[in-house]
């Protein structure tokens, strides 16, 4: 019963992994949950986040169900 | 009009690559191409031991397709090539090659370095170098998003 989480870039790092499971619910939950420093570093201005492979534009009332992906995608540096 | 766009796991030959684009288009009156490879050097006695590209699945070939059609939507093309690698990659491997074929040379410069600011400023994937044993992201330019910006006007 529980949300995989996938952190991309430089985010991998700073959660010691690419994924990593969480409990279903809210996103204010979930981070709140998380290392502070952590929950910081993926809520930064310019990380993107997308769940089941589709952006969210608002992530103010999102709610987590089980078997969702969520991505925290931070800038990004292709070519 | 014929569009290729691959994320690939391996390495691949540029030049075999191109050679089979432009046969392909023999209509075409032009044909631009931009080969990135990886770099040896990330400055003076700082040798690149390896660079690695990450991507995301859901999102990263979906996007690269959705550049591509809106670069044919722009421009007047007969093909466009759009290989992009992801993985661990070598000094001198090949990381992307865009290439344009088109009737007249200035629509195929354009949609090749409209593909490329896009591919580098706006597509999902993330690089990470390794030198002098220790992996470290590579993070945007400022002159990436001035780069992409140059596209929303016109």
């Amino acid at each position: 019963m529980s949300v995989r989480l996938v952190f991309l870039g430089r985010l991998e790092d700073a959660a010691g992994g690419a994924t990593r499971e969480a409990a279903a619910g809210s996103l204010a939950t979930l981070l709140a949950r998380l290392e502070p420093d952590l929950a910081r570093a993926l809520t930064a201005d310019r990380v993107r986040i997308a769940i089941n492979g589709t952006l969210v534009a608002d992530r103010t009332a999102l709610v987590l169900a089980d078997g969702d992906e969520l991505a925290f995608l931070p800038p990004v540096s292709g070519g | 009009m014929r569009v290729d766009v691959c994320l690939l796991a391996a390495s691949f030959d540029p030049g075999a690559e191109l050679a089979r684009f432009t046969a392909a288009h023999p209509r075409a009156g032009g044909v631009v191409s931009f080969l990135g490879q990886v770099r040896e050097s990330a400055g003076e006695d700082r040798p690149v031991e390896a660079l690695e590209l990450k991507h995301y699945e859901p999102l990263t070939l979906p996007g690269m397709r959705r550049l591509a059609a809106s670069a044919r939507e722009r421009w007047t093309l007969d093909g466009l090539l759009m290989l992009h690698r992801s993985g661990v990659m070598l000094p001198g491997d090949a990381i992307v090659l865009v290439a344009a074929a088109a009737r007249h040379r200035r629509d195929a410069f354009a949609a090749a370095d409209f593909a490329m600011d896009h591919l580098k400023g706006e597509s999902w994937f993330w690089k990470r170098e390794r030198v002098g044993g220790q992996w470290r992201w590579i993070e945007p330019r400022t002159e990436d998003f001035a780069d992409l910006a140059r596209w929303r006007w016109r």
